[in-house]
């Protein structure tokens, strides 16, 4: 009972995601996210102009409809499925969050300084974010998928080009991380 | 219809993990990249664990959907610079606002608004990835 309310541990976040993964490729599907963003460019008429984006978007309409669930997930899980608390984040972490003037660590889910509405009144923040954005599904598609086409059904189908892909996702997060992110926040 | 509510269903699963493990928090994805904590390791080393043993056991069986079609596991491409290159760029994104492209949803339907901003330009990023391609290294 205590497992609905409390943040969950690793060892039950992992197979958690493991039964997402079984239960979409034993309804014939694959687990895979980013696709969804290929489809929207495709319903928005994109493929008159870009042959990338043409064909029949149809067939990835589940997709749009897990993305919907996920979306009804969260919304259950952060106003039904929570004490307020989360898990416990590094003190190393919070005190260099704390000054790069991002606070919150170890208490809020996100950092408000990033999220909160208020946000949308701050040109910066809107930059990074519009910016983090643009790289995420300009990335993504280059890859060929993101954390959960590569990461977890690729890895898991053993197949090197997502071993690839999963090194170069911690390439560009270690930069942005350590090099970028101190002067960008 | 029903097949939409049954994907309605898995997405709301989907939605509750990425909440409840903490895997959609910017905090844990920054601490991540630190080194700090095995939390996200251990949830991504645990999925992919369980992960390797269901598709190999698929592969291995021709085990038949729920629906009762053999189930299709399509590879991936045999590329080595556009992993390389496409998933750089996406670990920069990634890094910087904490969201993979699942999560996205996940933080909208949980009320984290401004992360509309961030959807909007990953179509946009998309839509350039897809008039670009023509000329990038694949």
């Amino acid at each position: 009972m205590e497992l609905l309310f409390e943040p969950w541990p690793w060892y039950i976040g992992g197979p958690a995601i493991a039964i997402i993964l079984f239960l979409l490729l034993f309804t014939e599907k694959r687990f895979g996210m980013s696709t969804n963003l290929k489809t929207l460019c495709s319903i928005a008429g994109a493929g008159k102009k870009i042959p990338f984006f043409a064909g029949d978007w149809k067939s990835n309409r589940w997709g749009l409809i897990v993305a919907l669930g996920a979306a009804a997930g969260g919304f259950i899980a952060s106003n039904y499925m929570t004490n307020g608390t989360v898990g416990v984040i590094h003190s190393d972490v919070v005190t260099t969050l704390n000054e790069m003037g991002i606070a919150g660590a170890g208490k809020d889910f996100m950092p408000a300084a990033l999220f909160s509405t208020d946000v949308l009144q701050q040109p910066k923040v809107i930059a990074l974010l519009a910016l983090g954005g643009f790289l995420v599904g300009f990335g993504t598609r280059y890859a060929g998928g993101c954390t959960s086409g590569h990461a977890i059904s690729g890895l898991s189908d053993l197949q090197w080009p997502s071993l690839v892909a999963v090194i170069g996702f911690f390439i560009g997060g270690l930069i942005m991380n350590h090099y970028l992110l101190p002067y960008l926040l | 219809m029903k097949r939409a509510l049954i994907y309605f269903f898995i997405g709301i699963l989907f939605g509750i993990t990425m909440i409840k493990s903490e895997a959609a928090s910017w905090f844990r994805i920054y601490e991540m990249f630190q080194f700090k904590s095995f939390h996200m390791y251990g949830i991504i080393g645990a999925a992919v664990g369980l992960g390797v043993l269901i598709t190999q056991l698929i592969k291995r069986f021709k085990l038949r959907s729920f629906f009762g079609a053999e189930i299709q596991i399509t590879p991936k491409a045999k590329l080595v610079k556009a992993p390389l290159i496409g998933g750089a760029i996406f670990g920069l994104g990634w890094a910087l606002t904490g969201a993979c492209p699942g999560p996205i949803y996940v933080l909208i339907g949980s009320g984290y608004f401004p992360l509309v901003i961030v959807l909007a330009f990953a179509v946009l990023g998309t839509l350039c990835y897809g008039w670009l391609k023509p000329r990038l290294p694949h």
